[in-house]
């Protein structure tokens, strides 16, 4: 089997590694160089745990052979911050409890900040479709999709999350209002 | 931000030590920096120049015995290590809840001479990589004798149906007893003097967890025949312990570093992946990874148990239950796991949050030919609360009573005698009815907004 060198730029930093045929980039990035930062829940291309920027585009890595990405970039969620200032999205979910056991967020957040990239201010229904390749077995996505509209706002330097302007049901920041008395819906 | 719900402090006042301080406000979770970050280190989180993959060959078939296992095209896969057969798992017949005191130990780590369900383990492969165990473990050739398969709770239990377990019945035997029974006053003359009788069947499906890492770890040999075991099982110790007794050697041989969990919902619990890997290990002498493939843990890891139940009522027309009777039936699968306690848990739920005087309950643990179940979320009591809750808004329907009121006609009350003998103490349907109706804006008449759960009934 012939082996192949792939050059990319993680994070901004040059890379390279040693590809087979049947390696993906998903595996490179965590076997190879060490990023375990894009999980593994399928291997085939329906969950999004393993989602990454590949040239500033979500993509499953999973599904992706590393042989095809040699001279691409890609971002991964250990790129977003310094470890002392978190992006936007990674704030917004820390604040919003949008994390239960965290092994979707990796993949969650990656979509999120390409949907910000290309639609700073995307209603409820654009953040649901940007996140619908993604799968969230504990939260149930309401305090996701909460936490990236206040990503969204936050990016666009207002404060606190828009009320979404959609006709579609009730705007999801409801249900994390206090309010007096006890709600049924949380 | 997230912001929190009140608490509700008006209820019972006097009898609260706490401050609720902590409760009621927020409070950073402390992993959510690393899940953001993407540090949080889950089990699969960690790389092993050396490496080695576990892959079973499954049973195709729900019930048939095993003629002969053909490891020999196996073994010649490029990068196959080494094939593990039920001869090398030193105590091969288990069962998880033997940890307090539950017996028999009715489920092999490796099939011997008969699979119970599609996907039972027969064969582990061990090899250098995914692809060569996945490749091995295809090459293993199984030729069976089909059985006939039972896949229906009550079949299982018809005198004519085949026993399908080594232990002589298709259910647990519960102190010598064919369930978990529940004996309290007379339901036959309940029925007799009650003014209606009603009887219902409930059923549900098996319902997978589906977490979104799936089932894994990596076992590492460490200097003196140690063990490290990097898992994601829910419970660590548990865990430790099932393993080291399968292993047949010393805990002090194993340690467990878990407690980071991609969703578990008590799918988790069961101690499946780590023996496999531990043996894996030890015969290779290296790094060994065992991970559930996302169609594994859909088709082979172990779901909620189906149950069906049939409740009957007599119920005088004023909407007071004066006897129940349940037959409760929970489908166990091919194997014990966690399902003999979580039947007993379904019989203590029984009669429900209501004081009846007058109540009988077989609930019967009854092995099938399909995947073993086991924990899930309130397992036992879950579907259990679903009939009966079920059940009263049918009984309300019938008698064009309000179904709150139903309810709180029959709430228990502190000082009631519960059908387990035990005396109802600490009991708050009521006020939380009351509540709850406050809040949709049902209104309630005067007498039921009067009852309380501290009076006693009147008789
Ligand atoms: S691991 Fe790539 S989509 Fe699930
Ligand atoms: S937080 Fe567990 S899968 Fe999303």
């Amino acid at each position: 089997m012939t082996v192949k060198i792939v050059n990319l730029k993680l994070n901004g930093v040059d890379k390279a590694f040693m590809a087979r045929p049947e390696t993906t980039l998903l595996l490179g990035l965590r076997e190879q160089l060490g990023m375990m930062g894009a999980k593994r829940g399928c291997a085939q291309g329906a969950c999004g745990s393993c989602t990454v920027l590949l040239d500033g585009s979500p993509v499953v890595s999973c599904l992706v052979p590393a042989v095809t990405v040699d001279g691409s970039t890609v971002g991964t969620v250990e790129g977003l911050s310094d470890g002392q200032v978190l992006s936007d999205v990674q704030q917004a979910f820390l604040d919003g409890f949008a994390t239960q056991c965290g092994f979707c967020t990796p993949g969650m957040i990656m979509s999120a900040e390409a949907l910000l990239e290309r639609n700073p201010d995307p209603t409820t229904e654009e953040v649901q479709e940007a996140i619908s390749g993604n799968v969230c077995r504990c939260t149930g996505y309401e305090p996701i999709i909460t936490a990236i509209l206040d990503a969204a706002a936050r990016r666009r330097g207002t404060t606190a999350a828009t009320t979404p302007e959609t006709d579609e049901g009730p705007p999801p920041t409801t249900a994390y209002e206090s309010s007096e008395g006890m709600r049924a819906d949380v | 931000m997230a912001k929190i719900n009140e608490i509700d402090t008006e209820f019972f006042a006097d009898e609260r030590s706490s401050s609720f301080t902590v409760i009621g406000t927020p409070a950073q979770r402390s992993d959510a920096l690393g899940h953001v970050t993407g540090k949080t280190e889950f089990f699969e989180d960690r790389a092993f120049p050396d490496l080695a993959h576990v892959k079973i060959h499954r049973s195709v078939h729900h019930h048939a015995r095993i003629d002969s296992v053909d490891c020999s095209e196996a073994l010649k896969v490029p990068g196959v290590l080494r094939v593990i057969t039920h001869h090398d798992v030193p105590a091969n017949w288990y069962l998880v809840l033997r940890l307090i005191g539950v017996e028999p130990h009715d489920e092999p780590v490796l099939a011997e001479d008969r699979v119970l369900y599609v996907g039972e383990p027969i064969v582990a492969v061990v090899a250098d990589t995914e692809a060569a165990a996945i490749e091995g473990a295809s090459r293993v050739k199984v030729s069976y004798t089909e059985l006939p398969a039972v896949l229906d709770v009550e079949e299982a239990l018809s005198p004519d149906a085949p026993v399908i377990k080594k232990d002589g019945t298709n259910y647990f035997v519960y102190e010598g007893h064919h369930a978990r029974r529940i004996r309290f006053g007379d339901v036959e003359e309940g029925f007799a003097q009650a003014d209606h009788v009603f009887e219902w069947r409930y059923s549900s499906a098996p319902i997978e967890h589906a977490p979104t890492e799936t089932t894994g770890c990596i076992v590492v040999p460490q200097s003196g025949n140690r063990l490290l075991i990097h898992s994601n099982t829910q419970a660590a110790f548990f865990t430790l312990d099932n393993t080291a007794l399968i292993l047949d050697r010393p805990f002090t041989d194993l340690q467990v570093k878990g407690g980071t969990v991609g969703g578990g919902f008590g799918g988790k619990v069961d101690v499946i992946v780590e023996p496999l890997a531990c043996i894996a290990a030890t015969l290779t002498n290296r790094p060994v990874k065992f991970v559930y493939s996302r169609e594994e843990e859909m088709q082979v890891s172990s779901p909620r148990a189906a149950e069906r139940i049939y409740i009957k009522d007599g119920v005088m027309a004023d909407g007071r239950i004066v006897a129940r009777k349940v037959m409760l039936y929970v489908d166990s699968g091919a194997y014990s796991r966690h399902t003999p306690y979580g039947t007993t848990k379904a019989a203590a739920h029984l009669p429900g949050p209501y004081t009846i005087p007058n109540v009988h309950a077989d609930c019967h643990c009854v092995y099938t030919n399909r995947t073993p179940s086991s924990a899930m979320r309130g397992f036992g009591v879950t579907i259990a609360d679903f009939a009966i809750e079920s059940q009263m808004d049918r009984i309300a329907r019938a008698l064009d009573i309000d179904p709150l009121e139903l309810r709180l006609r029959n709430a228990y009350r502190d000082g009631d005698m519960k059908a387990h003998r035990k005396v109802a103490s600490g009991t708050a349907l009521i006020e939380v009815i009351q509540r709850a109706a406050a809040l949709v804006g049902h209104d309630l008449p005067p007498e039921y907004l009067a009852m309380s759960s501290s009076t006693p009934r009147e008789a």
